[in-house]
């Protein structure tokens, strides 16, 4: 397992993303895949927010719908490129994030999650009801395909989900970079104990603010590729549903891990597959599987391998430092 | 003022409804610290049994509302037991999420048993009345009659009995009850079982002018929620004035505005009042 972390594990994955066109060779299979790997772009961001930054924003799934409706409406409306629509999409939805985040975020846990839940509710009224601008219920339909970037054109099942593959890999490095810089560590102090983050000097308010902002930046992208690839948007994408799914996924992975999203996210909708007959009322199962997970598996599935991880090197430490020839003081507090 | 009758008995029905869900959310909050998300689908799943007890052994209406009040309290009172007490010292995140599955489990449940179809729920009390010229179904009276009794009732079992203050002792303080010799674990299901009571008398009192199906807890819950950040949450008189605050908003709005918004008033209104009071209205101090 020691081999696996780190760069050889990491390169091993790309590799199986890279090579899992050949080995399915079934389109039904890359477009389950890739639908996949966009709701794993959105989880994390909510994995930013709510795992590493501990703010359970229950209105994710709304500003994955703002930037999935930017290229509806900028495309099918307007006649925009594909390309330029995507970016107006960032814009837009970190555009909407700057005030909703200030406010919101002024209110402490429960209430957090609570309010979110509410400016979810709101969001998904508005694209529901503003027809004239939304389509209403009928919804968006008829969005072109992700344009040609020179000769690489996005037709096919495969080219897509090899544009959403990138678009994955560059979404995981940016969050590790994130998450093990400086400003990630500020992340986790906050989540560890605001108080505490507080009295170290950090500024609660704007850091809280900047991991909101990326948090929504990767739903607004993930909301735009899904524009791109599923072609037809409705008011439903923008329901609280959709949150709770990637709950689902990056509590089964590991809340605040960066591999959770990933593996909750292939994970569970290959699950679903298999369980079709299910797909309405998936939640009799799922429902009382997030119960079970959270009572006896809080950390997820990374989270418990880093669990045990640690508490075997404090062991074996502590068994060094009570072996007696360390037993000089100053070596000895270490864990 | 025919026209403003009229909306004062709207803003008084929703505000009974809404009142009756508040208070059952607050109460747990109180206890547990919990925003129990699974709470409109207790309200559902109340509306569900009546339904079905009305409809499939043709009870009487009362009949039917006590039995749905007693099925959904021992859910209420089953789920603190399964899935809130083994979580109980967890802090945030995870027993909202908990919460969150048990609510998602008992919609696709619903949805599994009675179909995704809209229903209808009918009454005894179909008839019109006229009070100074405005008219009122007697169904709306029903409903203010039952909420403010059923919160009447609610106050002097919360004040006037030893149960009842061990409830608000709990509330108050959980150690310092404990030490009391309050049984921590048994007020705990007691004040589930209560809030699951409440939430089934507004939905079978509610559900005959409205329509019963499996996400018509969703936008029940979001606004009981709304109510308690308004009246703070635990606070048992803010629930109450709360709820007839969202109800009076949103009749007017109805009318004044469009019916088409009618929803989204109670959002607008929490968004605005948090975001220059983050406090909340009657509450005092920071969070």
């Amino acid at each position: 397992m020691q081999m696996l972390e780190g760069r050889l594990g990491w390169a091993l994955l790309f590799a199986a993303g890279l090579l899992f066109p050949f080995v399915t060779g079934n389109d039904y299979h890359l477009t389950v895949m890739t639908t996949a790997y966009i709701y794993i772009i959105a989880t994390m961001g909510l994995n930013l927010i709510t795992g590493y930054t501990g703010q359970f924003n229950l209105a994710h799934a709304g500003f994955m719908a703002v930037g999935a409706y930017t290229v509806g409406i900028l495309t099918v409306d307007h006649q925009v490129p594909f390309w330029i629509a995507f970016v107006a999409a960032g814009v837009v939805t970190v555009a909407l994030g700057v005030p909703l985040g200030w406010v919101s975020l002024r209110l402490k846990g429960h209430y957090f999650s609570i309010f979110t839940l509410c400016v979810g509710y709101i969001m998904y009224l508005v694209i529901e009801k503003w027809e004239s601008l939304t389509h209403g219920t009928v919804g968006i339909i008829g969005i072109p395909a992700p344009s040609p970037i020179g000769p690489l054109e996005f037709e096919s099942p495969m080219s897509l989900y090899y544009l959403v593959f990138v678009f994955l890999c560059i979404g995981m490095w940016v969050m590790r970079r994130v998450v093990n810089s400086l400003l990630g560590r500020t992340f986790m102090a906050i989540r560890n104990g605001d108080e505490l983050a507080e009295a170290l000097g950090i500024n609660l308010a704007r850091n809280k603010l900047v991991a909101f902002l990326i948090s929504v930046l990767y739903a607004g992208w993930a909301g735009a590729l899904y524009a791109g690839f599923v072609r037809f948007l409705g008011p439903d994408l923008a329901g609280a549903h959709h949150t709770f799914d990637m709950t689902m996924f990056m509590l089964i992975g590991g809340l605040g891990t960066l591999l959770g999203p990933l593996l909750g996210g292939i994970l569970m909708p290959w699950l679903t597959q298999y369980m079709q007959f299910l797909q309405e009322y998936r939640f009799v199962v799922f429902g009382p599987l997030l119960i079970l997970l959270v009572i006896f598996v809080p950390h997820g599935i990374v989270g418990s391998y880093l669990v045990r991880k640690a508490r075997r090197a404090s062991e074996s430490e502590s068994q060094a430092a009570a072996a007696p020839e360390s037993g000089k003081a100053q070596e000895t507090p270490r864990a | 003022m025919e026209v403003l009758l009229q909306q004062i008995l709207n803003g008084l029905t929703l505000g009974g409804t809404y009142s009756l869900v508040a208070l059952g959310l607050t109460l747990v909050y109180g206890i547990l610290h919990v925003p129990n998300f699974a709470h409109g689908a207790f309200y559902m799943v109340g509306a569900f049994v009546s339904y079905q007890l009305m409809s499939a052994l043709g009870l009487n209406y009362w009949v039917a509302m006590a039995g749905s009040a007693l099925v959904v309290a021992v859910l209420a009172a089953l789920a603190e037991r399964l899935v809130f007490h083994p979580l109980r010292h967890h802090e945030g995140l995870h027993p909202m999420i908990a919460a969150i599955g048990l609510m998602l489990f008992l919609e696709a449940g619903a949805q599994a048993l009675w179909g995704a179809d809209f229903r209808r729920m009918s009454t005894p009390y179909e008839g019109i009345v006229n009070i100074f010229g405005a008219t009122a179904p007697v169904q709306r009276l029903l409903i203010v009659a039952g909420a403010f009794s059923l919160m009447l009732a609610l106050h002097l079992f919360l004040t006037r009995t030893t149960t009842g203050s061990s409830i608000m002792a709990m509330a108050q303080n959980r150690e310092g009850a404990s030490l009391m010799g309050i049984d921590a674990t048994r007020v705990a299901m007691l004040t589930f079982g209560i809030s699951g009571v409440l939430a089934a008398v507004a939905a079978t009192l509610y559900s005959p002018i409205g329509l019963v199906f499996p996400a018509m807890g969703n936008l029940v819950i979001t606004k009981a929620f709304v109510i308690i950040i308004l009246g703070g949450m635990g606070s048992v008189p803010g629930a109450i004035l709360g709820g007839l605050i969202i109800g009076f908003a949103e009749a007017f709005g109805a009318f004044y505005i469009s019916t088409d918004y009618q929803d989204i008033v109670a959002f607008v209104l929490l968004v605005v009042i948090l975001s220059l009071r983050p406090e909340g209205l009657f509450k005092q101090g920071a969070r």
